[in-house]
């Protein structure tokens, strides 16, 4: 639908040649820039009209009575519409312990919400199709789920700082009515608000795709980080984790590498590495869990990126 | 009348701080600007997620900016309808 009218453009009114190099790649770069923008103002709406009736304060009553593997379930499938700012990662923490939704269910919370936001998805949709947007998802939720499963097994409990446990009983929980009308000015201004945030990473990223594309031979890093080399996904994760970003700064990187023989498996652990895992989250996790119980959520998450990255390596030849 | 922000200074709550400020000048009322920054404090407002802004004691928005309109709005007396306990499946008990 769209490649008829970037084709028009390009050929017919820039009147670039069809087949040379340069024109392949404006065309490729019109067209993959319309794409995401599309995808993300659409994506990110939806999202934002689901996300108003399912605010935090809900979420959290919700989880306090399910019992575990349940909770833990719907604590992953939650996260996914609810944005993630390092910022809130202590009251949202605090919000869901002191109610009484158990440790396990929290952590698959915290993991989840981070590593499936929309603007990876979207990202992932637009660059590599619906199939690796939804094993991207699917495993998302089977890391935080299994996570959250396994750190409710190890018993932290003792982990946990005392402010944890402070004024315990007092929670009240807040939410605000909202009328149609509300909600649709509520996801225009977070949309807007996402979109001014990324756009020049998206311009960026499918900038040096294109460029790449043409000019850079397709298997540039296929003989350090393809399909065939063991570390390549291990590595892929450690980086992830100092690379702090909202999965737009990671645009740039991700569309380049897997066109230049990445292998996806590794391309997906870097994204899940980035997103899931950080550095200033786990220096403002510091207020309320002792460092052990922080390594302890690492190692988990991280063992999980890990297996999921040879996982598919593996299935996708 | 008494402006509260909350938040632990993330750059989101610095932003809030700035648009309140301005807005309270552009209105030309008097009222105290003040800031809730100790983790324990903000989770007594019932609030999760940062920035989030409360007027005479009660919260009116949590977990994102509020435009400069809703604000005027707030500030004007007209503040939206929230419960201690409208989540329907009998969360306080």
């Amino acid at each position: 639908m769209l490649k008829p009218f970037v084709d028009q453009l390009v050929y017919e009114l820039l009147g670039m040649q069809k087949g040379a190099i340069f024109s392949e790649a404006v065309n490729f770069f019109i067209y993959d820039t319309i794409k995401i923008f599309l995808l993300l103002i659409v994506i990110i709406f939806i999202i934002s009209i689901i996300r108003s009736f399912m605010p935090p304060e809900k979420i959290r009553s919700m989880l306090s009575h399910e019992k575990k593997y349940i909770g833990n379930i719907l604590a992953a499938l939650l996260g996914i519409i609810t944005p993630f700012c390092s910022c809130s990662a202590v009251p949202l923490f605090l919000g869901f312990v002191r109610a009484g939704v158990p440790l396990g269910v929290t952590f698959s919370f915290l993991v989840s919400s981070p590593m499936i936001n929309e603007v990876a998805l979207v990202l992932l949709l637009g660059l590599f199709g619906w199939k690796i947007a939804s094993i991207y998802v699917i495993s998302g939720l089977a890391i935080a789920i299994l996570s959250g499963i396994i750190i409710g097994k190890l018993r932290v409990e003792h982990l946990l700082m005392e402010i944890v446990f402070e004024k315990k009983g007092e929670i009240h929980g807040l939410s605000f009515e909202m009328s149609w009308k509300d909600r649709i000015e509520y996801a225009k201004t977070y949309t807007l608000e996402i979109l001014n945030k990324v756009w020049p990473y998206i311009l960026l990223g499918v900038g040096l795709g294109a460029w790449i594309h043409g000019y850079v031979p397709a298997d540039f890093l296929a003989k350090y980080a393809g399909a065939d080399k063991w570390y390549a996904v291990i590595f892929a994760t450690l980086i992830g984790i100092p690379l702090y970003s909202n999965a737009a700064g990671v645009i740039p990187l991700v569309s380049a590498l897997t066109e230049k023989g990445v292998a996806m498996g590794t391309t997906l652990s870097f994204m899940m590495a980035v997103t899931a895992l950080s550095l200033p989250e786990f220096m403002i996790l510091k207020t309320v869990m002792r460092t052990k119980l922080i390594v302890i959520f690492a190692s988990v998450v991280g063992a999980g990126i890990i297996f999921t990255g040879y996982l598919f390596n593996f299935i996708i030849k | 009348m008494k402006i509260e922000i909350l938040g632990t200074g993330c750059p989101k709550c610095k932003k809030l701080t700035e648009m309140v400020t301005e807005t309270v000048n552009e209105m030309g009322i008097v009222a105290e600007i003040g800031k809730v920054d100790k983790i324990n404090d903000i989770m007594n407002y019932g609030v999760m997620t940062t920035p989030a802004l409360s007027i005479d004691g009660k919260v009116v928005a949590a977990g994102r900016i509020p435009s400069k309109d809703e604000i005027k709005k707030w500030i004007s007396g007209d503040k939206p309808k929230s419960g201690e306990c409208n989540c329907g499946s009998g969360c306080c008990s």
